[in-house]
């Protein structure tokens, strides 16, 4: 099957170029971390929901084995959780949450002399669909891009608006993260499976995997890993500019197709799923193995050692740091995801979720941390902006106060991408600004 | 709770841990500030500057100070008054400061230039709340005002470039010349080409700055290139100034001929007054003009079709700083009317 990759270009609108920093961590193979002692799982893995989602199904004390179920989702879009490691439920209790601070967990104390459980292939070709689709439920499959929508919904588009094409998001935009590039360099064969059962899953002949131009060999190892099963599988190599992996502008720039403000993607009849969920559901379908581990870029020139890891979920970023060898005396940021979009954070207690891409440690020199001036109109953060918007009204109307005035800049479209904030001279917290004037106009 | 794991190399001995800073995403700048992008122009500035300086000597120098100076110091004071953060280091009141005399006959006595800085940086901008809220260029309204309060200086200071070689260091007493575009509206072209011999001769004055006008309107050539430079370093962008030039240029050769219809010179219009520099250094002003490609076009064509309409049929000889001005005030306007075009439509609610 020598179908070459197929060359297009790019969304339309707006985005920006920013220094990739991908050197730092593109070349180190993913290396899997050992398993330390004890590890807080938080029952908390995955979109914010207006309740609890998970409850514990387990009690104190409780042996547990590898990748048995601990936690059973209670509200609809909860999923499950699986134990990462085997051992004894040290206690049922809160833990440390990246965006929730508290929430609830399972803290267990590992036991070495355990067997390392084996999760054997199985002819997954006869699998219905339907099959897939409940396996990929049961093994508690979220949005690993960092959004952590459950991806057995995802899955399930509503029947008004039917879907005709998957799309793989391997842009992998942000700078510093490489963890979806080196599955790509490792597993092209996994991900050409993984895709292929989601094709299934939703019913559709057509699956376009969306790479950046700036990832040659990733191209090159997928398309040697093309075999007969993956017909209707093709690369489309897309001109690097961020935010590419964004799902409208990823949509658009492969099928030129254009999601209405405020719909979904399904309403262009398409689905985005991305490299780490591909892989997710290639691993729970093919070897009936549930997500417990996470592929994560561990950067920035913060941190003694960098690397591409492959974590047990509930690992926490001390842990990760001591096996890293520590941070560096300027270090001055420490961000979970990319540096666009990524969560700052400050606590080292916090556990690694099914949601994490990277784990960033930036030192001064790189993270943006200067006071914030007068808008001086320039128009930058409007030709940047990938949904067309008005960033510098936004802000002005905020900064006043009168946040019913931003809703006509189109304030609710906006992803928060941060290309304004990336560029604006006066380095003004646009993206808090927007974030900000959302807040302020719920929609009822 | 800002700690983290410090190791010295080879020991358990720990440095004080770093402070951790949290803040909104992104955590990474492109580092284009506005400070830079404000020096990038005065720098952009600098061979137009030193040319005159040789032109018209001390004189010039001396305006360019003050000018400049006042601004600064205005500037400083007011935001002490209005307790705000004392921001004179980003640059923006030097670049008014040096436009504004470049503006200005380079013989005007010292003492206006106070006066026009406080008007342009007093009233027009530090008045409705600093840098990015003025409505009006203040440095074309520091001008304006000249023009209102000492019209004779302001009209009449012009002299002649290297008289200041003739007449010693007597600069200060160098007879007043006509500017071409004065000499152009008050005796047709007739007269200019009288005074300067041949066509060529003409087009060669006015690129090299050989000619009676203020800084601004002097080296053609050299504020065209700053101009350049500013496009291709991305400080400013190609619509506004290359609308105008082309309005001002079809409408000076359809209507500006003695002949009748299309017997205008539009080079000598293109290459006169304050026309290049109010293209790229007024007409691209970020605060005083619309920040959408559409709305860049629109405010040139405008500033262009003013512009044409007072050198042709106005009252004074050149029209460039009204233009803008007058364009300056529909600027709210022009960003309603050519606003941003979004990605996508809003989804149609289905009856």
């Amino acid at each position: 099957m020598a179908q070459l990759a197929t060359i297009f270009s790019t969304f339309t609108l707006g985005g920006i170029h920013p220094p990739d920093s991908k050197e730092l961590s593109k070349d180190l193979p993913i290396e899997t971390m050992p398993v330390p002692d004890v590890v807080s799982i938080p029952l908390n893995m995955q979109i914010l929901t207006a309740s609890p989602p998970v409850e514990a199904v387990v009690e104190k004390k409780a042996a547990l084995t590898e990748g048995r179920l601990i936690g059973k989702p209670i509200h609809f879009l909860g999923v499950n959780i699986h134990s990462s490691v085997s051992g004894t439920v040290k206690s049922v209790e809160t833990v440390s949450h990246h965006m929730l601070l508290r929430v609830p967990g399972v803290i267990v104390d590992v036991d070495r002399s355990a067997p390392e459980p084996s999760w054997a292939p199985r002819d997954w070709q006869s699998l219905s669909g339907a099959e897939m689709l409940s396996i990929i439920r049961d093994a508690g499959v979220v949005g690993m891009g960092g959004a952590g929508f459950p991806t057995h919904i995802k899955l399930s588009p509503p029947k008004n608006s039917p879907v005709d094409i998957l799309l793989i998001n391997a842009a992998e935009c942000e700078p510093y993260l490489n963890c979806d590039y080196r599955l790509m360099l490792e597993r092209p064969a996994d991900l050409l499976d993984g895709t292929s059962m989601i094709m299934k899953v939703l019913g559709v002949e057509k699956a376009w995997i969306g790479i950046e131009d700036n990832k040659p060999l990733a191209v090159k190892a997928l398309e040697e890993a093309r075999t007969g099963r993956h017909d209707g599988i093709g690369l489309a190599v897309l001109k690097v500019k961020y935010p590419q992996g964004s799902e409208k502008q990823l949509i658009q720039a492969i099928t030129g197709r254009v999601v209405p403000d405020g719909a979904l993607p399904a309403a262009v009849g398409a689905v985005v799923q991305n490299v780490g969920t591909t892989i997710a559901v290639y691993e729970a379908v093919a070897l009936g193995k549930p997500v417990y581990e996470k592929v994560l870029t561990v950067s920035g020139r913060g941190i003694a050692r960098p690397a591409n890891l492959k974590v047990r979920l509930g690992v926490t970023l001390r842990q990760i740091v001591d096996y890293l060898g520590g941070t560096t005396p300027d270090l001055a940021k420490v961000v979970l995801g990319g540096p666009m979009m990524g969560l700052n954070v400050s606590d080292f207690t916090i556990p690694v979720t099914k949601t994490f891409s990277g784990i960033l440690f930036l030192t001064k020199s790189e993270a943006a941390l200067d006071d914030f001036g007068p808008c001086i109109r320039c128009g930058r953060c409007i030709s940047v902006c990938p949904m067309g918007l008005n960033p510098m009204e936004v802000s002005a109307y905020a900064e006043a106060g009168r946040y019913a005035d931003t809703l006509a800049y189109g304030v609710r479209s906006c992803f928060e991408c941060g290309c304004c904030a990336y560029m604006c001279p006066a380095k003004r917290p646009l993206v808090q600004f927007m974030k900000l004037s959302k807040l302020k106009n719920p929609i009822r | 709770m800002a700690e983290s794991n410090t190791r010295s190399p080879g020991g358990e001995q720990k440095t004080a841990p770093p402070v951790l800073t949290v803040g909104i995403s992104p955590h990474i700048h492109s580092g284009r500030t506005t400070a830079g992008i404000m020096w990038t122009v005065v720098l952009s500035l600098a061979p137009a500057l030193a040319a005159n300086i040789f032109f018209f000597g001390t004189r010039a120098a001396a305006l360019l100070l003050v000018s400049v100076l006042s601004c600064v110091c205005i500037e400083a004071v007011c935001q002490k008054l209005f307790r705000r953060p004392i921001r004179v280091r980003d640059g923006s009141a030097v670049i008014t400061g040096i436009l504004l005399a470049m503006i200005t006959p380079p013989s005007v006595p010292l003492y206006i230039m106070p006066l026009a800085a406080l008007m342009a940086i007093f009233v027009v901008k530090e008045l409705v709340g600093g840098l990015g809220f003025n409505v009006f260029n203040p440095a074309l309204v520091g001008r304006a005002f000249l023009m209102a309060c000492f019209p004779v200086a302001m009209t009449t200071a012009y002299v002649d470039p290297l008289s200041w070689l003739e007449a010693g260091s007597g600069a200060a007493d160098a007879v007043s010349a006509a500017t071409p575009l004065t000499l152009l509206k008050h005796g047709g072209m007739d007269a200019v080409l009288q005074h300067y011999g041949s066509g060529l001769r003409i087009y060669s004055s006015l690129a090299l700055g050989l000619h009676p006008g203020s800084m601004g309107e002097t080296p053609a050539l050299l504020i065209a290139l700053g101009g350049i430079f500013l496009l291709f370093r991305g400080i400013i962008t190609w619509h506004a100034p290359a609308a105008m030039l082309v309005t001002v240029a079809v409408l000076t050769w359809i209507f500006g001929g003695e002949s009748g219809l299309g017997s205008g010179d539009p080079l000598f219009h293109l290459l006169n007054g304050g026309l290049i520099l109010g293209a790229f250094y007024m007409a691209t002003d970020y605060v005083t003009s619309p920040s959408t490609p559409k709305g860049k076009l629109a405010f040139g064509l405008g500033v262009g079709l003013l512009t044409a309409l007072i050198r042709l049929k106005g009252g004074y000889p050149e029209g460039v700083a009204y233009a803008i001005l007058l364009m300056n005030a529909l600027t709210p306007c022009f960003e309603r009317w050519f606003a941003p075009k979004r990605f996508a439509e809003p989804l149609k609610a289905k009856a």
